[in-house]
């Protein structure tokens, strides 16, 4: 069985599968029974500071987005922090702490942008016997109309001097968690390590209106006939956040810097390309909003089996393996030359593949009297447009041509070597480049 | 099971009426919108979709689909509509499986297609529990059309001919128009005065008189419809039934299926309806499926049918053999009635086994009955002056027959399946062809 133990920054969980600053984790019940039902590891909901707690909407905090039969594919919240007092979160943290030592627990934290602010709740956060904490620079709705959240994160100076403050008056990892509204996410990754932090947690929620009631023409959710944006997770959003994590990954002025990954993860195949990208711990939210605390059984079971299967004895060795093969569009390889392939047997003759590529490709797909469709190869770019249109698993290939065979869409014969932009003859400064 | 359904005869009551009202419920219940959602996901929204080329009346399945899954089932019904003006009733009675369905990619795929038929009656029963109709007539152009037979084929091409602007009459023998809509089909199939429902909902459109109790040949002469129309069509169905033929048919119990199903239809107090302890069906087709289910459905303890062929010959499909056999109905092949038994009243049918050459193998068997359903075939009853092929109605092109200006389609013309389906497509494509020819070819 392979080992799932996890030390991120120094916190140590049984498990990789942490609960995100969310709902779930807004008090002592649900976390005591997230960690009775096997979850390693709660992202305290986010704490505010002294005073009066903040006050959600009344009316719908939630919108979602469905797939067939109402699978939710993408949630949509307008919750702000949490709307308890601080001094009842605390002595819960510390209760559940001290039951749970073997779980990380880690405080989320939301404060103003001021450093007498974090002074005053970091020593408080501290008593608890929490693991580490998170800055929430990410959350885009209401707490950025008050310059707190993704108001924050979206200025690398401010993530840079809160973070400083941080490490200043708190000596336990601090986590800075990302928001994923900003145009280049490597800029505010690299000034929370230039302000000190043990890693960067990301993605949080992105700006977003589910839909709009076209009774009453108003976005939704609808709070008495208005609607404000909010903010988007679930797994619509685990392409986005994998892309972003890459970027951080792989950033030589980030490179090695520990991620924490947020972002859809709803199965254990989410949660392993999550690492493969970099990420030493993941956090789930929307999949247990979902489905409820068992889901990480499944997570669990499906990561250890197929860690197995691979070999992989400790996730150390999965952590970042796919991030040196994600590169630059200019360093893919041109000479790399696939053309569709339509297994015959497998076909059910939905013709799909035909409409995609004969209305919006390069009519590439011949369909004969009996419906039978085969790719011509002298007009198949490669595109993969049929393979991702196809209903059938591995109905259609790409087959990759061997070197020497001649390709009979350009009549170029394909070379063994690789070769991309950088030195391709089209390219303005590809001399320049050598 | 009550103890009535062990006394022999022919008698009502063998059911309660509670027990009756479930055996005669809808089949297939109309989808929630939730289940309609789901089932229309599992479209793939193929190109050159082989469901449409399978639908006799072309369909575009793939768009009504797709816009039952976009909450508009009103405009999935008029998609179904234009091509179909009895969408509703197909989508309870058509044979999906050996149609649509059976060609879907995803029953190819999985043994499982898309619900083409559960879909469409989502849509149109949508558009008609609100009853709204969804065309509009053109201008009157004055011309007046003579239709026979107010059946599918017959409703199928008044409407067309209506809402291009012309003026129909309906004839019709019965005391009601559907034809076999109203008197053909099991009763589970097409619950609730669906029938009835329907075709008021299609004379909406306008243009149409219907006249039942007229008979072509009684009374109706083609030749007077000819004098007084523009044009005629004839959608006068299979009127006449076989004998068998057999010693004994004329013991009381032999009856024809058509009319113990018909009965079935027009009686509201199915505890009212006599039916037998033994029961046996001769026969193959959707009929002699109809009448077993129905007999079983009504009380009777035993119910056989029995086909000459073997099973891969039965008309009825795979599907309906199964519905049959799941309601208890028991299946034989390869036999023919070789004599019927009784002394005041039939108590049993002689069976004798045949070849595939239809040669008996001399070996015979006799079961117990109360009550014989024929259900081998319906016959044209001649229209004089017509020409016909293979005892129906010779016809060419989009139903024209011998006889200028005369037109033909459904069950009584030559060639095609005798669907409800086939009939709508054929009363349609004559209504098409008719208005081309009075309107000089400006369709």
């Amino acid at each position: 069985m392979a080992d799932l133990t996890t030390d991120f920054v120094g916190i140590h969980s049984p498990n990789p599968f942490w609960l995100a600053s969310a709902p779930p984790t807004d008090k002592e019940y649900n976390v005591r029974r997230a960690f009775e039902a096997g979850w390693g590891g709660v992202v305290w909901k986010t704490l505010g500071a002294e005073g009066p707690p903040v006050v959600n909407v009344n009316g719908p905090r939630y919108g979602a987005i469905y797939g067939a039969d109402r699978r939710v594919l993408g949630l949509n919240n307008i919750e702000l922090i949490t709307d308890r007092p601080l001094e009842t979160n605390l002595e819960e943290m510390a209760r559940v702490k001290a039951d749970y030592p073997d779980r990380a627990l880690i405080a989320s934290i939301m404060v103003p942008c001021e450093e007498a602010a974090w002074k005053a709740i970091l020593p408080r956060v501290a008593e608890t016997g929490a693991d580490g904490i998170e800055l929430n620079f990410g959350c885009p709705h209401g707490m950025s109309e008050r310059g707190m959240g993704s108001a924050v994160g979206q200025v690398p100076e401010y993530i840079e001097m809160v973070t400083r403050w941080c490490k200043q008056y708190y000596d336990r990892p601090v986590i800075v968690k990302l928001t994923p509204n900003i145009a280049d996410i490597r800029k505010p990754a690299r000034a929370a390590r230039n302000g000190g932090a043990d890693a960067v947690s990301l993605i949080n929620t992105i700006n977003s209106i589910t839909s709009v009631d076209l009774d009453l023409m108003a976005p939704e959710p609808t709070i008495d006939g208005k609607g404000s944006h909010g903010g988007y997770c679930g797994p619509a959003v685990k392409p986005i956040a994998l892309s972003m994590v890459s970027e951080i990954a792989r950033d030589p002025a980030t490179y090695g810097l520990p991620i924490s990954g947020i972002g859809g993860i709803t199965t254990w195949r989410d949660a392993a390309e999550f690492m493969a990208l970099g990420c030493g711990s993941v956090q789930v939210c929307t999949a247990a909003m979902t489905y409820g605390f068992r889901v990480v059984e499944e997570m669990k079971a499906g990561l250890s089996r197929w860690m197995d299967e691979k070999g992989y004895a400790t996730l150390d060795e999965v952590v970042g393996r796919a991030v040196p093969n994600v590169t630059d569009w200019k360093h893919l390889n041109l000479n790399y030359v696939t053309k569709a392939r339509i297994d015959q047997d497998l076909c059910i003759k939905c013709g799909r593949c035909y409409a995609a590529c004969e209305d919006t490709s390069h009519q590439a797909i011949g369909m004969s009297p009996d419906r039978t469709f085969t790719v011509i190869d002298a007009e198949c770019v490669a595109c993969n447009l049929c393979i991702d249109v196809c209903p059938v698993e591995d109905c259609i290939d790409m087959v990759r041509l061997a070197p020497g065979e001649t390709d009979p869409r350009t009549g170029k014969v394909v070379k063994a070597e690789p070769a991309d932009w950088t030195t391709h003859p089209n390219n303005p400064g590809a001399m320049a480049a050598e | 099971m009550t103890e009535t359904m062990r006394l022999d005869g022919i008698r009502a009551g063998r059911l309660g009426p509670e027990d009756l009202t479930r055996n005669f419920s809808d089949l297939h219940p109309r989808f929630s919108d939730h289940e309609a959602l789901v089932a229309a996901d599992r479209c793939y929204f193929c190109h050159d979709a082989p469901c449409v080329t399978a639908c006799p009346t072309d369909i575009d399945i793939p768009l009504f689909i797709r816009q039952i899954a976009t909450g508009m089932e009103d405009a999935a019904a008029r998609t179904i509509f234009q091509q179909n003006i009895l969408g509703g009733m197909c989508a309870r009675v058509c044979p999906t499986e050996t149609l649509c369905e059976e060609v879907c990619v995803r029953q190819v795929a999985e043994g499982k297609p898309v619900e083409i038929g559960r879909l469409q009656r989502f849509a149109t029963d949508s558009m008609m529990a609100a009853g709204e109709h969804p065309f509009t007539r053109a201008p009157e152009t004055g011309r007046r059309v003579a239709i026979v037979g107010a059946g599918p084929a017959g409703l199928s091409c008044a409407h067309r001919l209506a809402m291009l602007g012309h003026s129909v009459t309906i004839y019709d023998a019965r005391a009601k128009p559907g034809g076999l809509n109203e008197y053909g089909i099991a009763e589970y199939k097409t619950p609730g005065g669906f029938a009835q429902a329907e075709v008021d909902w299609l004379l909406k459109i306008g243009g149409i008189t219907v006249e039942t109790g007229r008979t072509i040949g009684a009374g109706l002469a083609l030749e007077a419809l000819r004098n007084d129309h523009d044009a005629v069509f004839l959608g006068i169905g299979l009127g006449g039934v076989g004998a068998l033929g057999l010693e004994g048919e004329a013991l009381g119990g032999a009856d024809n299926a058509v009319d113990f199903i018909a009965a079935l239809r027009q009686q509201d107090d199915l505890t009212q309806l006599p039916i037998g302890r033994n029961v046996v069906v001769i026969g193959g087709g959707m009929t002699a499926v109809d009448a077993a289910v129905q007999s079983k459905l009504l009380g009777a303890e035993n119910v056989t049918i029995a086909y000459r062929r073997a099973r891969d010959r039965m008309p009825a499909s795979r599907w309906e053999q199964d519905l049959a056999a799941s309601h208890g109905v028991r299946l034989v092949f390869g036999v023919v009635p070789h004599a019927l038994h009784g002394d005041d009243r039939l108590r049993e049918v002689e069976l004798a086994y045949v070849g595939p050459d239809m040669a008996p193998t001399g070996e015979t068997f006799r079961l117990p009955a109360d009550q014989l359903f024929r259900a081998i075939g319906q016959k044209l009853v001649a229209v004089e002056g017509i020409a016909l092929e293979g005892g129906k109605i010779a016809v060419t092109g989009a139903g024209r027959t011998s006889v200028e200006g005369v037109w033909a389609g459904g069950d009584c013309a030559a060639g095609g399946q005798d669907l409800t389906v086939t009939a709508v497509a054929e009363g349609r494509d004559a209504a098409m062809d008719i208005h081309a020819s009075l309107t000089d070819g400006r369709v």
